[in-house]
């Protein structure tokens, strides 16, 4: 990873410059192009490492969301993946090594909507789903701070 | 803060990610009908008015070598939950702290925490020091490192369809 890929991470994941040329203003700080920085943005976004350029919404100000999880039996755990994934309101969606292995997050315009994600999944699989919302935040979320070897 | 129907549109188009070309603002602007200057102004207020947590790049942990992602949960005292998981909060480990609901008899934690790294057992030793730390070495905890990933992307708030020209 070059220079320029490393400072866009580290520096960039908050305090998105807010202008008409967003790209052209972080090009500025960080002595490059403008066409450099959209097309380490465009490199990083390929190989998958940069997810988007864009926003983290505070979970409950737009929209509602929960977290859900189901414990699925190993042998059903693709099909019931797969059933819950196929949902536009699952945003994410993990294996996870516990007797509760499937967990999820589901986001949609009201409680009523979540309900009926967590409805239909429950009619779909014959499986119960666990509805644990957030309650309170303690997390100012800053950006990850990457620990260059 | 209040969000219009305009400003709420906006927000699902911006969860999305913002184009990668040189006027972004503006090509974003043509997909909710508000000039340049409008969609920045709108997005600037929403940053300082906390509905916007971040803006920014969004990486993905897993892809910068970080594979070891331990949802670590901890059943507190109703009483102490929120020092300790303002302190939690404050950790560079620490990547997402909520306090969510017990579902007893199947679920008894009520303090979430995200720990990221590179290797599982650094992570251990991370949330062995967090316990430490608020003196919490023996109250009940269980640690789900992930494994497959089924699904990850930004939310959708509403029902849009995908109208935005992905460019990247």
């Amino acid at each position: 990873m070059n220079d320029l890929t490393k400072n866009l991470l580290d520096e960039f994941q908050r305090d998105f410059p807010m202008t008409a040329r967003p790209y052209a203003a972080i090009a500025e700080r960080l002595e490059a192009s403008e066409d450099d920085v959209i097309e380490a943005l465009k490199g990083l976004h390929e190989q998958g490492t940069l997810s988007r350029v864009g926003a983290v919404i505070q979970t409950g100000t737009v929209g509602h969301s929960t977290l859900a999880a189901m414990s699925v039996p190993s042998d059903r755990l693709d099909e019931v993946a797969t059933i819950v994934s196929g949902f536009d309101a699952v945003n994410h969606n993990y294996e996870r090594e516990h007797h509760l292995n499937l967990w999820f997050v589901i986001t949609a315009e009201n409680a009523d909507a979540v309900d009926g994600v967590i409805a239909e999944i429950i009619r779909l699989t014959g499986i119960k789903v666990l509805n644990l919302p957030m309650l309170d935040n303690y997390h100012l979320d800053l950006g990850f701070r990457l620990q260059w070897n | 803060m209040e969000l219009n129907e305009q400003e709420k549109l906006l927000v699902s188009v911006i969860a999305d990610g913002l184009p990668l070309v040189p006027r972004p603002f503006a090509e974003i602007g043509r997909f909710v009908s508000m000039d340049e200057d409008a969609v920045i102004r709108s997005l600037s207020n929403m940053v300082a008015g906390g509905i916007i947590k971040r803006f920014g790049l969004i990486v993905r942990h897993h892809e910068l070598g970080y594979r070891a992602n331990a949802m670590t949960v901890w059943d507190i005292p109703d009483d102490r939950v929120a020092d300790i998981g303002r302190s939690f909060g404050q950790a560079d480990c620490v990547t997402l702290c909520y306090r969510r609901p017990r579902r007893l008899p199947d679920w008894p934690y009520n303090l979430f925490c995200m720990v990221h790294g590179r290797e599982r057992e650094a992570v251990l030793e991370q949330i062995e020091q967090l316990a430490r730390s608020m003196g919490l070495e023996d109250a009940p905890r269980d640690v789900l490192f992930s494994g497959r990933r089924f699904k990850q992307r930004g939310a959708h708030y509403d029902a849009t369809p995908e109208t935005l020209e992905r460019t990247a």
